[in-house]
């Protein structure tokens, strides 16, 4: 699991790559939070692109860090998740609290 | 039960196991053909399934996990995990969306996601002796286009 960070203009670009899981959950979401502190930014964008696997314990770190972002007051985007970590995040009602962008339509792995 | 193949993986409950044993469970489950798709389900169902053996079986301990996966009759995957934990006392309650025991870095959504993916999920337990999920699949028969 690596989170690659970005900042420019008021929006934070957080990638994530690799496997989501219990076991990497943890370190994840501290760096998340310590992005999340240092740019504390309009709007954050979870970029999923790279996610290879994720199971629920990801969904707990989406929405701790939306939670994150509703207390400064900003807002959180998830981008581009492929077809396993999006069958999760529609299995679990999380689609209908965060947005997700598609960049492009279709895309399995 | 008839099985055509199977497998047993006995592991200690430390996270790092979680990516190994859904790993197992997928390439076992090659034999049958799945696609993509259902290789994911079972990859997240077995997934799910560790992971509650690591936070809540075992929560201030190392314990022991088993994982059997087996080949049913009709191209049926089984997937036991089973563990010798602390046991659940309200099988109904911690099957219940968003329900969890495990504070703010669990969703409360493994036996949902687990229900979700796979044909059938059954789960014994009793507290202080353990806990058995039972998940089964059937992976169709694909018709190969050439």
């Amino acid at each position: 699991m690596n989170v690659q960070t970005d900042y420019e203009r008021g929006v934070l670009t957080l990638r994530l790559s690799g496997e989501l899981d219990h076991h990497s959950a943890r370190e994840a979401l501290q760096e998340i939070e310590r992005a999340m502190d240092r740019y504390l930014p309009r709007r954050c964008e979870l970029d999923l692109t790279g996610l290879s696997f994720m199971d629920s314990s990801g969904i707990a770190v989406i929405v701790r860090a939306q939670k994150r972002m509703r207390e400064t007051g900003g807002r959180i985007w998830l981008i581009q998740p492929f077809a396993q970590p999006l069958k999760v995040l529609t299995a679990s009602g999380i689609d209908r609290l965060v947005p997700i962008k598609c960049l492009e339509s279709g895309g399995q792995r | 039960m008839k099985y055509e193949n199977y497998i047993k993986l006995e592991f200690p409950s430390k996270s790092c196991n979680e990516s190994l044993a859904r790993s197992v469970a997928g390439v076992f489950a090659a034999q049958l053909d799945p696609t993509l798709e259902e290789l994911g389900d079972i990859k997240t169902a077995v997934s799910e399934a560790v992971t509650n053996c690591v936070v809540h079986a075992y929560p201030d301990c190392i314990g022991k996990i088993l994982l059997r996966c087996r080949v049913l009759e009709e191209n049926r995957l089984e997937i036991v995990v089973r563990d010798w934990g602390k046991g659940i006392e309200n099988v109904e309650k911690a099957r219940t969306p968003l329900y969890s025991t495990g504070g703010e870095e669990r969703s409360g959504m493994g036996f949902t996601i687990m229900e979700s993916f796979m044909d059938k999920l059954t789960v014994r337990s009793r507290p202080g002796e353990g806990t058995t999920v039972v998940m089964t699949r059937v992976l169709p028969r694909r018709r190969r286009e050439r």
